[in-house]
């Protein structure tokens, strides 16, 4: 067993990425999620191992630091909340384009705007279906406790570099605020320059016996070269849609309605179906883990067996638009979710399902 | 008989130049008569004169030098408009051995760069920084750059600047000597054969710089011309550089070994 600590999702996050051998963390401060540069300056992991972090101008600069690092092969990562991660977003086009792995961590706060400092998820949508400008995709993971922010940095990484594509951890002012007790991974040595060289023959690191160069671009003038990388991009979020579908069924066997909710919704739709369970309701809960990509065909699946679905989400509904794609109108599916930093008590969510699926038929 | 002579001059003890082998043999895209491909062949030639091609990246801009890398025969990043040295800064910081530099037009360095240019300059990123100012965006079309002088007609100012209306051109050489991060500062030009001597010269002492590790930007201005954005042939272009832009956008060293010249 590794060792134990109480600690914050933030703090999990910092010290997680110390021990997966993280090169680099640029970062901008911002509410929410402070606590993840504070964390790592306090920890000097430049001493730990051999780590580099620095406090950028502007969230716009840290993710073009993150892109300069990454092309050179190195595991590269910043972090933020909803308003800094607009600003990512150009940065974060020009990596899909280039294809740099990266983890970016946004500890999601409400909007619109300046919005609040509060908890929400309202950035599913810029999240899951690319965010800044182009056709592409980042991987999304979404952790529901203090453990997977932890656990999600190292799963991160991988996936990263098995897709050359940028993750990204979608959290929430919640899963990020509130301490759980989190088992800590023994620390991986960052990668040597020799690993780094096998594994990133890309990376632009000097022509070092003048070997073939190495040019990190998201630009192809040609429009014809421009649409093969276009079809190569799509063939690899292909191929993640394949692979890396992860999600978590609870109470689902014998359910006749279902939640399908993620991070701190997840959470509190737990309890939910333990309120409705005592009414002689039964609800299952399909937490999807990857937001993107999505578990259309599990969500399909499960729509045969319920009478109806509950999206629950810290927004105005946006997870719910890809349920309803997955349901193909085979129930019916609703929204529940407090908006502007106000989180659903367990009793709320409990009573949307009964109102708006057994009750409320419209 | 043409090949004769040919052969006759084409001798080994006749060679007065050769191109570096770090510039490609791709067709240079900029117009005849832009300083551009001169700007490129100096640091080319320095990387090579210093031995340190096998260990240098190099950052290439949005501008009219976006294609660098098709003619900078090295490892390099094309970045997003303005945040080279952001992305510079991402590099040296994860690998502080290697050589990065940035080699940005007016538009990306003084306009929507500025915050990236000064804050890398202020934290004394050993970085070298070349800037080429024309006094207008080329690659768009001639639209007003943040250095166009007051007066000068551009597709955004097509009445010339007023300086009232569209604010005033930015010295941003002289702004950024005042950075503590701020090693080396000079400003250049590439329009004569002595002007690419010194400016090979000022280029060859940045590299220098950041491989002796002295601690800060090496950055070199190169003020160049654009005759197509001016609307000139080459020969005007260069000849109201030296009248125009030279005056307001001085030539010459502003802050050597950290500290300001005094003139």
């Amino acid at each position: 067993m590794g060792e134990l600590k109480l600690m914050k999702g933030n703090e999990a996050i910092a010290e997680a990425a110390i021990r997966a051998g993280v090169d680099a963390y640029f970062g901008y401060p911002i509410t929410p999620q402070s606590e993840v540069i504070e964390y790592l300056m306090a920890e000097k992991p430049h001493e730990r191992t051999g780590m580099v972090v620095l406090q950028a101008e502007s969230e716009v600069a840290a993710i073009n630091m993150v892109y300069g690092a990454a092309g050179t092969g190195k595991k590269v990562m910043t972090s933020s909340s909803s308003p800094g991660i607009s600003l990512k977003q150009e940065g974060l086009s020009y990596m899909a384009g280039a294809e740099l792995p990266c983890l970016v961590v946004n500890v999601v706060r409400g909007g619109p705007g300046l919005g609040t400092i509060q908890p929400s998820q309202a950035d599913y949508f810029q999240a899951t279906k690319g965010g800044g400008h182009g056709d592409y995709h980042l991987i999304v993971l979404a952790p529901a406790s203090v453990q997977e922010m932890s656990d999600f940095v190292e799963l991160s990484f991988e996936l990263a570099f098995k897709y050359s594509n940028p993750v990204m951890i979608l959290s929430d002012g919640v899963i990020g605020q509130m301490m759980e007790k989190v088992e800590l991974k023994d620390v991986v040595p960052r990668w040597t320059d020799e690993q780094i060289k096998k594994q990133s023959p890309w990376a632009t690191i000097g022509r070092e016996g003048y070997r073939e160069r190495n040019i990190i671009t998201s630009l192809d003038l040609d429009p014809g070269r421009q649409e093969k990388h276009n079809e190569k991009l799509i063939a690899k979020y292909n191929k993640i849609r394949e692979n890396e579908i992860r999600f978590e069924k609870i109470n689902c066997d014998d359910a006749d309605y279902l939640f399908v909710a993620y991070g701190s919704s997840a959470r509190i739709a737990q309890k939910s179906i333990q309120l409705l369970k005592e009414k002689g309701i039964k609800v299952g809960l399909l937490r999807p883990i990857t937001l993107f990509p999505f578990p259309y065909d599990e969500i399909n699946k499960l729509a045969d067996q319920v009478k109806g679905i509950l999206a629950v989400e810290l927004s105005a509904g946006q997870m719910v638009e890809d349920v309803k794609l997955a349901v193909c109108g085979k129930v019916p599916v609703e929204h529940y979710g407090r908006m502007g930093g106000i989180i659903h008590s367990p009793q709320e969510v409990a009573t949307a399902l009964e109102q708006k699926m057994i009750g409320g038929k419209k | 008989m043409r090949d004769e002579l040919y052969n006759q001059i084409v001798q080994p003890e006749n060679l007065v130049y050769k191109k570096t082998k770090l510039m490609t043999d791709n067709t240079l895209s900029y117009c005849p008569g832009c300083g551009h491909g001169t700007a490129h062949r100096i640091i080319m030639e320095v990387l090579e004169e210093l031995n340190l091609a096998e260990n240098a990246i190099g950052v290439a801009p949005v501008g009219c030098s976006v294609l660098a890398y098709d003619f900078m025969n090295i490892d390099m990043q094309q970045a997003a408009h303005g945040r080279a040295p952001a992305v510079a800064t991402g590099i040296k910081r994860c690998w502080p051995d290697k050589i990065v530099f940035t080699y940005q037009g007016d538009g990306d360095l003084a306009a929507i760069g500025t915050a990236e240019t000064i804050h890398a300059i202020n934290r004394g990123e050993n970085i070298v920084i070349v800037f080429i100012n024309n006094g207008i965006y080329g690659m768009t079309g001639g639209q007003m750059a943040p250095t166009t002088l007051p007066g000068m007609k551009s597709s955004t100012s097509p009445y010339g600047r007023d300086v009232h209306m569209m604010g005033n051109p930015i010295k941003m050489t002289e702004l950024i000597s005042q950075l503590g991060g701020a090693y080396f500062v000079t400003r250049q030009a590439v329009h004569t054969p002595a002007n690419v001597r010194k400016a090979k010269k000022a280029i060859k002492m940045a590299f220098q710089n950041q491989v002796d590790k002295k601690g800060g930007v090496s950055f070199v201005e190169i003020v160049s011309n654009c005759n197509s954005g001016w609307k000139m042939t080459p020969v005007q272009a260069n000849q109201w550089m030296v009248e125009n832009m030279f005056p307001f956008y001085p030539l010459g060293d502003i802050k050597i070994d950290g500290e300001l010249v005094n003139k």
